[in-house]
């Protein structure tokens, strides 16, 4: 007994350690967007007891009590950049989703033959493209959006961002789609559904869960990615990393505004993180177990 | 096996009447025509104004797109008219086929032809064919060798991710309480985006005079704690960061495979009286196998894009040491809009992928063939 006492403490030990090492990282930026020029020098750490916490960071921001009625051009920017990067990243999140339900639903349930290629190799050419990484891309992309008129612009960010997480939701689908019995689709084509028709009606119902998490698995890849974005926007869809980025190379800023802004711009995920943990710990274990 | 079109049948069998109104076939390859024939004239067009060889045309390439669009619909809907029901099926895949090759596949041909081009997108000479130039010249540039040797080294931490994040799945694995706290805070860092992490910790917590980490390590004893200092330590540095963003990647899909092991072989054990240690190595692991090679491969793919923290952080200082072939190729970009150099180093990068994860997962599946 005495030695699973001691087991006991190793274990929570080592968790509320790592719980440490994982959080402490985000109270530190939370809690150095309340600080002005003296706390952070001095390095204090716990608000009210070390220093008293000042809303300078948030203020320079817009988004502090006195100044969040009153117009603000940090404010609009951050938004406006807040909204590119929304939009930009939910709407290529569920066009992935609707290709890549699509695919995986024809690879789960027909067999395709395309010149010589089979169901594994048409498989395979989908999810190689996760392999391929973005700065193959990323030039000739550029190049060709120029000639399109499509750089800076979001529907080229989507169409991007579209193509990096389509071989994620496949992969997830997949394994979705192929837990269903075929028998609930062929029961709806006798009563004489046809083959979309089943798809929509009786199949995506099922699979919504699985949608949800792929959905969410994307929003967050999209969200934070920086590559592309840094590449491809200069003005007009500039998105969150891209702008936090830009303040970072540039030194004179404060550290209460850095805080303030890469706070911010973590927010939504967190909260998503938070509220939605079952759907993404299911969309990642669903590749694991299938291997 | 006895009906040799067993093979050829779909899972979902559908019963369809064979017979196409003829009517409708001509309908169907008449529209795929007459979108083509469409796209055709408008990039011919295009492509006689901008060599001046015509007075009108349109301000860019983009109604050629249009058209492209257009023609990719008009093959999907002739599918239904030409093949009935088997197009229908076909429909299913034919969406994400064509967007791959109209974003991969195009780009990459395009890319292919800029390889071998001196292309300077600042300068007024504009592109210039230079044959194997750029290959002669990556082949004597010490930077770029110097950003593959330092992926090697960063393919190579994911080995201690993949313990700490195993050490991390058996703890949530265990007898807990808390467990949906302790794995919602584990998951957080994986939430966060490269850049605010580089700002977070690299920029504000490693400061040397006054972040918290410093202070820490002056405290620990460490005088002069620079992390980015010398080529060795902001390599680790860099590491760090990123395994700290993607161990809770790795150990969800650990702990997933951990919640699937068959309860009766981890009793029967116990019963045994198989004391901890032995139980992991002798069960656990081994079951394990598939799922962390699964793991280990999939985080290797992400790696060989790391570049966001490099970028952000110590932009390839000091002196090269925690570039990566990305952001290089990035920097090589930003800073001499080389676009002919870069195309062909990241083709290059992808060539040595490409062998490198053959051999990987080719190697992989021989393992655990030979283990089952």
């Amino acid at each position: 007994m005495k030695s699973n006492f001691y087991e006991k403490i190793i274990i929570y030990g080592l968790l509320l350690f790592w719980t440490f090492i994982c959080l402490f990282p985000i109270y530190w930026t939370a809690t150095t967007s309340f600080k002005t020029a003296v706390n952070v020098t001095q390095g204090h750490l716990i608000p009210w007891i070390d220093f008293t916490p000042s809303w300078k960071g948030w203020r320079n921001l817009g988004l502090s009590p006195g100044t969040i009625f009153t117009d603000s051009m940090p404010r609009r920017e951050f938004f406006s950049r807040f909204l590119n990067t929304f939009i930009i990243s939910a709407s290529a999140s569920a066009l992935a989703v609707l290709l890549g339900s699509c695919a995986a639903y024809g690879l789960s349930r027909f067999n395709y033959k395309f010149g010589p290629m089979r169901n594994p190799d048409i498989s395979f050419f989908f999810l190689s493209q996760l392999i391929l990484p973005p700065v193959v891309l990323a030039l000739p992309v550029l190049i060709l959006y120029k000639e399109l008129s499509l750089v800076d612009t979001k529907i080229g960010m989507i169409l991007l961002y579209t193509l990096t997480v389509l071989p994620i939701v496949i992969w997830i689908m997949r394994d979705q789609f192929n837990a269903i019995p075929i028998e609930l689709e062929e029961a709806a084509l006798v009563d004489g559904s046809s083959v979309w028709g089943a798809f929509i009606k009786i199949v995506l119902p099922i699979v919504v869960p699985g949608l949800v998490s792929a959905f969410i698995l994307c929003l967050i890849l999209c969200w934070n990615e920086y590559f592309l974005a840094a590449l491809i926007t200069s003005t007009h869809a500039i998105t969150l990393p891209v702008m936090v980025a830009s303040q970072i190379s540039s030194q004179s800023i404060a550290w209460w505004n850095m805080a303030a802004i890469s706070g911010a711009m973590c927010v939504p995920l967190i909260i998503i993180a938070i509220v939605l943990e079952k759907y993404i710990v299911k969309g990642m274990a669903a590749g694991a177990i299938k291997g | 096996m006895a009906n040799p079109n067993f093979i050829d049948r779909d899972p979902l069998y559908v019963v369809a009447p064979s017979y196409i109104n003829k009517k409708t076939k001509r309908i169907g390859h008449l529209l795929v025509w007459g979108a083509f024939i469409l796209m055709f004239t408008i990039g011919l067009i295009q492509a006689l104004y901008t060599f001046e060889k015509i007075s009108f045309g349109f301000n860019n390439w983009r109604p050629l797109l249009y058209s492209y669009i257009f023609w990719a619909f008009a093959i999907g809907y002739s599918k239904v008219l030409i093949h009935g029901e088997k197009g229908k099926r076909a429909l299913f895949i034919f969406p994400a086929v064509m967007f791959i090759i109209s974003i991969v596949i195009f780009p990459m041909i395009f890319g292919l032809y800029i390889s071998f081009t001196d292309w300077n997108l600042s300068s007024f000479d504009g592109r210039k064919f230079n044959g194997l130039d750029n290959f002669y010249q990556m082949m004597s540039d010490p930077y770029y060798w110097n950003s593959l040797k330092n992926m090697v080294y960063y393919i190579l931490a994911v080995i201690v991710e993949f313990a700490i994040a195993f050490g991390l799945a058996l703890l949530l694995n265990s007898q807990i309480r808390l467990r949906k706290f302790f794995r919602v805070s584990f998951l957080i860092p994986l939430m966060l985006s490269p850049i605010a992490v580089s700002w977070m910790i690299g920029k504000s917590m490693l400061e040397f005079r006054f972040g918290p980490a410093a202070t820490l390590a002056r405290n620990l004893g460490w005088e002069n704690p620079a992390f980015f200092a010398s080529p060795e330590i902001a390599r680790i540095t860099i590491m760090t960061m990123d395994a700290w963003t993607y161990i809770p990647f790795m150990m969800i899909m650990l702990l997933a495979g951990l919640q699937s092991l068959p309860k009766e072989v981890l009793e029967a054990a116990k019963v045994d009286g198989a004391s901890k240690w032995p139980l992991f190595w002798k069960i656990i692991f081994p079951i394990m196998l598939p799922v962390s090679l699964t793991t280990i491969v999939i985080r290797i793919i992400f790696k060989l894009k790391l570049a966001d923290i490099v970028i952000s952080v110590t932009a390839g200082g000091p002196g090269g040491a925690t570039d990566t072939v990305t952001s290089f190729i990035y920097r090589e970009y930003r800073d001499r809009s080389n676009v002919g150099y870069g195309t062909m180093l990241s083709f290059i990068y992808l060539i040595i992928i490409i062998i490198f994860m053959t051999i990987l997962i080719r190697f992989v599946s021989k393992f655990l063939q030979r283990e089952a």
